[in-house]
């Protein structure tokens, strides 16, 4: 047990939110001055109780975490990720204790520091030195440790020059900058960080991101909310993916990361868009379905890296279109790198198209892909009015390329167990010659 | 970190401002001037003994201004920190006790005026000026209590903000800062000590202007159990209510 950091029980949190109800449309004075007066004896009624005030005439609870459970160990470095609302930021304000859980309970060991958003504790009457001075106290460091660091910190923000103007005159960049480079100079035994770090150009990027892997090398536990899917995955060890205030996986960050992409697709191998409330694609163009099948027809979201494999979409044409439209793939990976688009290039786009269903097929070629998580998008575009994409679905299916070890000769001679670097792994040609 | 926040207030103060810091003197002199020429010339009511009135009126002015800078200040400051509050975790305290500190920076300055002023009016207090510390912080006490009350029901009910513009202007008048406490009518001086700052108006004057100005005793311990309780009372609702702040500010 001594090795956990954090560990939440049954952690809840609740909000109470007014309503409106929208049957009642204030139309006369008569009206305006009765709602008035009921407001005002309910917010007197409420002062009374020592309740806030809360607008509206129903009032409705709203748990934005209910029911968590999760264990983080010493020195881990967990993501947590989740689409806005999912109770991202509550749940790290709950554990830097800002505010209170509503149920359950949350053990910390340890000294925690939290970066839930940058320059939260600047002052924009003050100096870059004063705020330094003043942040690093708010978030922790005592007068000793800001001296012995503020070279290093100033280095950083790279904002010598301005140390002593005031920071509302700073620009946009210079201040989140600057309030970052006190953040990371911390050193607390667990550390939690809200979307921060996406800031400053891309050589600041770059520093943060070094600074981050120092921070996480150093044996500290790190809690790190983002949208970035690339800086989790290449920050963090594990993943807990939230969805309305509850935990909806949390293991592996690949694993994790899949689920998340593929949102709420339960088969991430086959993705209906016709059970979609809007129609995906426009009034000429519309998609039906798309799915992974194997060689031999089988519907699989894994594949083998020696294995060829088909992407499929089904669409349909409603009105003629004067050139045949184009669908294209857009493969992702697991960081959200593009590894590439494809679109058919052997068809006659000049030729006219009748209205009606059609499929097409995209086979990935065994060699091609690295193991690893890919996601496919995808598009249709077609030439109505010049070139328009008539839908693009993001991460529509997800599929994991595996080397089975066993598989592989070559492997099996050589002995390297490892993976294989890279997004791509193509088998190209080779000679090797004695050169006598 | 209590300290950086006392220093951040104060240096902020005065910031972008011509004479600065001046601001903290010519107030409370200039309130003075005219209370002096209403009270003292226009009303002409008597001062403690054979004290200049315009001195008078500066002794109790000072411990006034004292309370009513931290009283405003403080019951403001955890709704104008409310960045802080909502994104940071610290003991929520330091931000009105610091401010009240701050305001303890403007009170000092002032103070200087006070010598340069008796100085002036060749006026020496004897002994008493002693116990002077312990009425500057009976004034800061007097304030704090009624401060954390006030912040904390800031945080949900921001009518406060309203009210406290209004008791500051209505205690101005009703705290003898303009007049000497002494010509309140003897049966109503008790009742009148009910107002904290009575007593230690009192008790200022009597340290700076001497033996002139005379406390009133039974007066004086009422006004000590009147600060007493509102200490009570601030600290306990703070304390019930601060894990909320950063869910309602």
């Amino acid at each position: 047990m001594s090795d956990i950091a954090i560990k939440a029980e049954n952690l809840g949190k609740k909000y109470v939110i007014g309503h409106y109800d929208d049957k009642e449309r204030y139309v006369s004075l008569r009206d305006e001055i009765a709602k008035g007066v009921r407001a005002f004896s309910n917010k007197t009624i409420g002062l009374i109780r020592g309740k806030p005030i809360i607008m509206g005439n129903s009032v409705e609870e709203i748990w934005a975490l209910k029911d968590l459970n999760f264990e983080i160990k010493q020195g881990d470095v967990v993501g947590i990720i989740g689409r806005n609302g999912a109770g991202k930021s509550t749940l790290l304000k709950i554990l830097s204790r800002i505010t209170e859980p509503s149920d359950g309970r949350v053990a910390i060991k340890g000294r925690v520091a939290s970066l839930l958003e940058v320059g939260a504790g600047f002052h924009p009457e003050l100096t870059g030195r004063e705020n330094i001075y003043l942040n690093g106290s708010i978030l922790g460091m005592n007068r000793g440790e800001i001296k012995k660091k503020f070279d290093a910190i100033v280095d950083f923000a790279g904002v010598e020059k301005f140390l002593d103007t005031p920071v509302k005159r700073y620009s946009s960049g210079m201040y989140v900058r600057l309030a970052f480079a006190v953040a990371s100079h911390l050193e607390p035994e667990v550390l939690l960080i809200d979307e921060v770090l996406a800031v400053g150009d891309m050589d600041f990027q770059k520093k943060c991101l070094g600074k981050m892997n120092d921070v996480t090398c150093d044996g500290r536990t790190v809690l790190f909310v983002s949208h970035s899917l690339p800086m989790i995955s290449s920050l963090c060890s594990s993943c807990i993916l939230l969805d309305a205030g509850k935990i909806v996986t949390q293991g592996a960050c690949a694993d994790v990361v899949l689920h998340y992409q593929t949102g709420s697709v339960v088969n991430a191998a086959r993705i209906d868009f016709r059970q979609k409330k809007r129609p995906i694609g426009d009034d000429f163009v519309v998609v039906n379905e798309a799915w992974l099948e194997n060689s031999s027809g089988l519907s699989k979201t894994e594949f083998s890296v020696s294995e060829s494999f088909l992407i499929n979409v089904s669409f349909t044409v409603i009105k003629v279109l004067q050139r045949f439209p184009q669908p294209n793939l857009h493969i992702m990976d697991n960081a959200g790198n593009y590894v590439f688009v494809t679109s058919p290039n052997d068809w006659d786009m000049r030729a006219a198209t009748r209205p009606g269903d059609y499929i097409a097929r995209c086979e990935l070629p065994a060699q091609l892909l690295n193991d690893g998580m890919f996601s496919v998008g995808i598009a249709i575009n077609h030439f109505e009015n010049g070139l328009t994409t008539a839908c693009y679905e993001r991460h529509a299916l997800a599929f994991n390329v595996i080397d089975r070890i066993e598989e592989n000769p070559l492997r099996q001679v050589s002995g390297w167990a490892g993976r294989v670097p890279g997004v791509v792994r193509p088998l190209l040609k080779w000679t090797v010659e004695d050169s006598l | 970190m209590f300290f950086i926040f006392a220093w951040r207030d104060v240096s902020v103060r005065y910031k972008q401002t011509v004479i600065g810091v001046l601001w903290a003197v010519l107030r409370p002199l200039l309130m003075m001037v005219v209370f002096t020429v209403i009270f003292g010339s226009v009303a002409g009511l008597p001062s403690d003994g054979a004290t200049p009135y315009a001195l008078m009126v500066f002794a109790g002015m000072l411990p006034w201004t004292l309370f009513s800078t931290a009283l405003s200040d403080a019951s403001n400051s955890l709704v104008s920190n409310a960045n802080l509050i909502s994104k940071v975790y610290f003991p929520r305290m330091i931000v009105p006790l610091a401010t009240i500190v701050a305001s303890l920076m403007d009170f000092l300055i002032s103070f200087l005026i006070l010598i340069l002023m008796m100085m002036f009016y060749q006026y020496w207090s004897g002994w008493q000026i002693l116990m002077l510390p312990v009425f500057v912080l009976l004034a800061l006490l007097a304030s704090l209590g009624p401060s954390l009350w006030i912040a904390s029901l800031n945080v949900k009910y921001r009518d406060f903000r309203y009210i406290i513009p209004f008791i500051v202007q209505f205690g101005l008048y009703v705290s003898p800062v303009g007049f000497s406490s002494g010509v309140v009518p003897e049966e109503w001086r008790f009742l009148y000590s009910l107002n904290p700052m009575v007593g230690v108006i009192d008790g200022f004057r009597w340290c700076v202007l001497g033996g002139g100005s005379p406390i009133y005793w039974p007066g004086f311990w009422l006004s000590l159990v009147v600060v007493g309780f509102f200490l009570w009372l601030g600290i306990r609702t703070f304390r019930k209510t601060e894990r909320t702040f950063a869910d309602i500010i």
